[in-house]
């Protein structure tokens, strides 16, 4: 696997508030009900589904009204029975309650499986569709967007806060139905039976509410900092994992280990107060239904010593008081998980709202008859995101089938040039027109497929050789892959290893640098496109690949590029010498004193 | 799974220990709070009592209330405390156990499973000590207790209590059958869907120049759908354990006074009145004896993504590093001495060695250099030095003795090395090249500057936002593959080895920085050993020493003169990048 390399100049400003700056987010305030909204838009399609659900649930919350009040029917019955005068149980009627108890114990755990079953479903749809969002979004956002976000970063968005937002989506919207009901409805319910007591009842409840709101106020705020703190202890995971040999050369364990447990400490002390707080929603919610418990007993029993209501009534009110409460502790744990799911949807929606790169309609997105005239009129460009400009004012042409070499100096500017040339950045000013089309009139996707690329960074996937050969190009015949291979000399090197063509490339498979440029460099002799762009020192069969193809080549080795038809000497984004090897040699400038230092011995 | 908990430290088991205290005092509270609700009601519905017996009784069950609260308040803030130390205290020790791995064991496990490992796994198992501990102590201790309460009643309600237990563990047993297989894929689907995700952001320029981002995304997709399938199975079979569990607990209650209702009418006139109590008595417990089992219950529910986990976790800290310290810090002389005495190599488990028989000796001040086709063992012989791989035979000495005798530190901190790929991290360019540390005194300002200097890499280094406290990405990611190159030899230097080891690092380079630098680093760090891994003819042809390899075997050693007269695999790399007038 290679890494993304950016060319640069050296006057690239750096990040924005200078350093550290990976989470612009930070800890502002937070628009939750933007965050939900949003989320729930991706419902929209399950919409039939979700009022199934509901409904579903609804029932089943009123069963659940019901149900006791049946139950303690079932009581009164047979105390009625023991009772005298009464000798003995009125069994009919017991039988009667207890099969409508069944029926209602039944029928409510059908509506729950049900109400189950489509929440599960809808919620497993939705994140699969929000992770793929997310994997679609990666190819469309601008290049320059990933020098400020770390790789780590946007897999923790793709598995970690998905993941949170489905649970949350799953657990929490029935039950905040069903809560709200049970709620609304116990209302009604004391409401008809007594004013006073009501009130009793939901003073003692709005303690429970105040209390729960304070609380949840406040650990939002260490949710979305245990969730910051979870991205940034994995970004330095993933680094020093992967600079694994670097961090041991330089005895850099101490030092990678002292930031970590900084990161670590942090991450505990956020976690540690996020749960901490979450952990005492549920004994405050009980507590303050013992407190409703006793504070309807109490107004109750006065009410009902001076007469101003029958003992029926508090009897009534002790079941209703219940049930009052008790969606709160519901309605509670489910804002808390609404809660983290809108931290996480905030970052999901963070980077699927980032800016895209434009959008294409229109534009040509075939070129009929490609001879491969490439040029380059008053090219100037800077990065997306900072002031500084890296090429000034660049003109050159090629025709078709010429070798185009590019030399200067590391940070002049060669990488920037050819990423404008595959327009994986856009240009400032000036044009870039292929067989006279300006680039930027062609799709994305129209320039790419003109170009053979062979890049320093050697990227390779986890799949058999073959996959990582033909790549997305499915029908390639076996005969061209071979042909492709014994051109850059791997054919014999891959027939020797255990399955051959079809062997699995993973981190088990042990191949060399070199290898893997060789394999690079198959990969673009089988894409087989009308123009090639080559940054890479290997030079097996590049004089194949060349063949009949308009050829950038970013010199790596002057040697090589001394049949160009034209080489472009470039120094800090301009071009200071243009021409053949010998013309250039002759003049006796930047180029001649860059070539003839290869042969100066050192020291 | 149980292995991993004897990484709790001692405040944590302490905790664990105040929270069991509390835990019981919680359900002690919470078993007597009825008999107080049984006072109120009884109170209530008697007329004729006093307001003051309601006050007090109401007044004990709230300070029961009270009292649970706070219990439930210190138990939760345990939980909170002990989930999050321990969470940390296994990140942490994941994170200097894969430290201490050699590249044999990262390769084993590949780089981006132990992420998955330190980051995800750790999670999972931090979500089930907040949720699991508390339930785990709490269920047995109410179970128990709630059947002590009920011992001694009738059998029917005892038998009808027992029952709901048995086919309540029958559901569960059932579903954790259908489920578990599926869980334990869930970790490994979670796996692939992060690996192709990484695929496609570690090669955006190639992906895209391929217009391959269908591809990548249909790619995505069949991790997407095998991850949401299996998703779908065990939530949907979940989805019906819980209705599954009210229905048992329901249709128990109803039992329960169903059967009292056959009982009482059986009974004589005095027994009736003790049953129907006793009937209202058991009910309570009975559900509280279920209660405590669907606890458990839950605990089972994300017991198996947990302990999935776990062993994921214990794998990585159970396996014992390849590469162990000797117990030398300094050589017999110090003066940069490298040497090769046969030495062969052969990666773990392959059939051929990739090394046979290397010998050579670099001695202070002089410049070895490695060179041979792609594959043919430059990498590996370097690799030995610093002990990234033990030579499978024969010895490797630095300073006259074996590199295996030396603390891993020691050896290191003579050693300047520079990676093929230049692999610089987040921070600045001068926390990037004072990186690491040597034994000496972290590198001073002056020496940063000095080393960015010989480097080459002043010059922009100069022009950049910030100059040498300027931004450095992740991986470099906003510098050129030539610039980090530069910034990483600059640590290189920064760090005054008595050897320097550069892997091909002056590739990225054009041949006049690669000329200058190597003529500013013979000036300035003359007295160091330098091994260099070249492809370049242009780079090594001054060395003192070149060695020609080819298929893990030397062909050739000597300067380049030599080599040229001598040795036929040195003059064919020779003349395929030079032409013979400019190599005589």
């Amino acid at each position: 696997m290679g890494e993304k390399e950016y060319q640069n100049s050296g006057r690239r400003t750096g990040m924005p508030g200078g350093s550290h700056g990976r989470h612009p987010g930070g800890e502002k305030a937070k628009d939750f009900v933007g965050i939900w909204k949003k989320l729930l838009g991706y419902c929209r399609k399950y919409f039939a589904f979700f009022v199934i659900a509901i409904v579903c649930s609804a029932i089943g919350t009123v069963l659940t009204l019901i149900g006791p009040d049946k139950l303690s029917e079932l009581t009164d019955t047979i105390a009625e029975g023991i009772t005298p005068p009464s000798t003995s149980i009125d069994m009919e009627r017991v039988l009667a309650i207890g099969l409508t108890l069944i029926s209602f114990y039944l029928l409510s755990y059908l509506l729950s499986a049900i109400q189950g079953w489509i929440m599960s479903t809808v919620t497993q749809r939705v994140s699969k569709a929000m992770r793929s969002d997310i994997s679609k979004k990666i190819n469309r956002l601008p290049m320059w967007f990933y020098n400020r976000t770390t790789t780590g970063d946007v897999l923790s968005r793709v598995t970690n806060d998905v993941d949170t937002i489905g649970q949350s989506l799953n657990h929490s919207i029935g039950n905040m139905v069903s809560a709200v009901i049970l709620f609304v409805g116990s209302l009604v319910m004391m409401l008809k039976t007594n004013g006073w007591m009501t009130l009793t009842a939901a003073l003692a409840s709005f303690l429970g509410f105040v209390l729960m709101f304070s609380i949840m106020g406040k650990s939002q705020k260490y949710f979305t900092r245990q969730q910051k703190h979870l991205g940034e202890i994995n970004g330095h995971i993933e680094e020093i994992y992967s600079g694994h040999t670097v961090v041991k050369a330089y005895n850099g364990e101490d030092e990678a280990q002292r930031v970590f447990d900084r990161m670590n400490n942090n991450l505990c002390e956020s976690g540690f107060k996020a749960q901490c707080l979450s952990g005492l929603m549920m004994p405050i919610m009980g507590f303050i239904g013992n407190l409703g418990y006793v504070a309807v007993c109490v107004v109750g029993g006065a009410m009902a010593l001076s007469g101003k209501i029958s003992f029926g009534v508090i009897v009534a009110f002790m079941m209703y008081v219940r049930y009052f409460t008790q969606p709160l502790s519901q309605i509670a744990q489910a804002v808390q998980s609404l809660q983290s799911a809108g931290a996480a949807g905030e970052r999901v929606f963070e980077f699927l709202e980032a800016e895209e790169m434009e959008a294409e309609e229109g534009k040509i997105s075939v070129l009929d008859h490609v001879e491969g005239n490439v040029e380059f009129e008053h090219v100037r460009f800077g990065y997306e995101d900072s002031d500084a400009t890296v090429i000034y004012d660049f003109s050159a042409k090629a025709k078709a089938g010429q070798k185009i070499a590019i030399v200067g100096p590391t940070g002049a500017g060669k990488t920037t040039l050819v990423n404008l040339l595959m327009r994986f950045h856009e240009i400032q000013g000036g044009k870039i027109r292929i067989d006279g089309t300006p680039t930027n009139l062609m799709t994305r996707e129209a320039v790419h497929s003109l170009f053979c690329m062979v890049l320093q960074d050697t990227w390779l996937f986890e799949g058999s050789v073959r996959e990582n050969l033909v790549y997305n190009n499915e029908d390639v015949d076996e005969e061209k892959i071979k042909e492709a291979c014994r051109a850059v000399g791997l054919d014999h090197f891959i027939r020797t290893l255990p399955q051959g063509y079809d062997t699995v490339l993973n981190d088990q498979v042990n191949l060399s640098q070199g290898q893997k440029q060789q394999l690079t460099i198959a990969r673009a002799m089988i894409a087989n496109k009308p123009m090639l762009i080559l940054d890479q020192q290997i030079q097996t069969a590049m004089d194949q690949l060349m063949e009949n193809r308009t050829s950038f080549v970013i010199a790596h080795r002057l040697s090589t590029i001394k049949n160009a038809n034209l080489i472009l000497v470039l120094k800090d984004g301009d071009i200071i010498e243009s021409g053949t090897h010998e013309a250039l040699l002759d003049r006796g400038g930047f180029y001649a004193e860059l070539y003839n230092s290869q042969f100066e011995t050192a020291g | 799974m149980l292995k991993l908990f004897k990484n709790l430290r001692r405040t944590e088991g302490m905790l664990v220990a105040l929270s069991l205290v509390f835990i019981v005092l919680q359900v002690w509270l919470d078993l007597t709070m009825p008999e107080y609700m049984a006072e109120i009601t009884r109170l209530v519905q008697i007329p004729g009592s006093e307001m003051s017996e309601i006050l007090l009784a109401g007044g004990k069950m709230l300070l029961c209330a009270l009292g649970s609260l706070a219990a439930s308040v210190v138990t939760a803030v345990c939980a909170a405390k002990i989930a999050a130390g321990f969470g940390g205290t296994l990140r942490r020790k994941l994170f200097s156990k894969v430290g201490s791995f050699s590249m044999e064991e990262i390769g084993h496990f590949s780089t981006a499973s132990l992420i998955t490992r330190s980051t995800n796994d750790i999670t999972q198992v931090q979500n089930l000590i907040v949720m699991g501990l508390q339930m785990l102590i709490k269920a047995p201790i109410m179970a128990v207790w709630a059947i002590g309460k009920i011992s001694g009643k009738a059998r029917e309600w005892t038998m009808s209590t027992a029952a709901a237990v048995i086919i309540l563990l029958l559901v569960v047993l059932i579903s954790m059958i259908l489920v578990m297989p599926k869980f334990k894929k869930m970790q490994k689907l979670t796996d692939d869907l992060n690996r192709v995700t990484r695929e496609n952001l570690t090669g955006l320029r190639v992906v895209r120049a391929y217009n391959a981002e269908q591809y990548q995304e249909n790619k995505f997709e069949d991790a997407n759908e095998a991850l949401t399938s299996t998703n779908l199975f065990t939530q949907r079979a979940m989805s019906f354990l819980m209705p599954s569990i009210q229905l048992i607990m329901s249709g128990l209650s109803l039992a329960i006074y169903w059967i009292g209702a056959v009982l009482i009418n059986k009974a004589d006139m005095m027994g009736k009145i003790d049953l129907f109590s006793e009937m209202m008595v058991f009910s309570q417990y009975a559900i509280q004896v279920v209660m405590s089992f669907m606890m458990l219950v839950m605990i089972f529910m994300i017991l198996p993504r947990a302990s999935v986990s776990a062993n994921r976790i214990m794998e990585v800290l159970d396996t014992a590093p390849t590469i162990v310290d000797g117990k030398r810090e300094e050589g017999n002389v110090r003066n940069g001495e490298v040497e090769f005495r046969n030495v062969s190599f052969r990666y773990p488990d392959a059939d051929g060695d990739v090394l046979q028989n290397i010998s050579f000796t670099a001695k202070k001040g002089e410049t070895v250099a490695l060179i041979g086709a792609t594959g043919c063992g430059k990498s590996t012989v370097i690799n030995l030095i610093p002990r990234f791989y033990d030579a499978t035979k024969g010895e490797v000495l630095v300073d006259g003795v074996n590199v295996r005798e030396y603390t891993q530190k020691s050896l290191r901190a003579k050693i300047g090395y520079v990676s093929q790929k230049a692999i610089l991290f987040t921070g600045t360019i001068h926390s990037n090249v004072a990186y690491g540390d040597n034994g000496q005194a972290a590198a001073s300002e002056e020496e940063v500057k000095d080393a960015v200097a010989i480097a080459q890499a002043a010059e922009f280094v100069e022009q950049l936002d910030g100059t040498y406290d300027g931004y450095v990405a992740q991986g470099g990611a906003n510098l050129s593959g030539g610039q980090k190159q530069r910034i990483s030899i600059a640590r290189a230097v920064a760090r005054k080895p008595e050897i320097f080891i550069f892997d091909d690092s002056f590739s990225a380079l054009d041949y006049k920085t690669d000329r200058i630098l190597r003529r500013t680093l013979d000036e300035k760090c003359g007295d160091a050993t330098r091994i260099i891994v070249a492809q370049r003819i242009g780079t090594i042809r001054d060395a003192d020493k070149i060695i020609v390899l080819e298929e893990g075997k030397i062909a050739g050693m000597g300067r380049h003169q030599e080599l040229m007269k001598n040795c036929e695999v040195y003059q064919q790399i020779a003349l395929s990048q030079l032409s013979k007038e400019e190599l005589a």
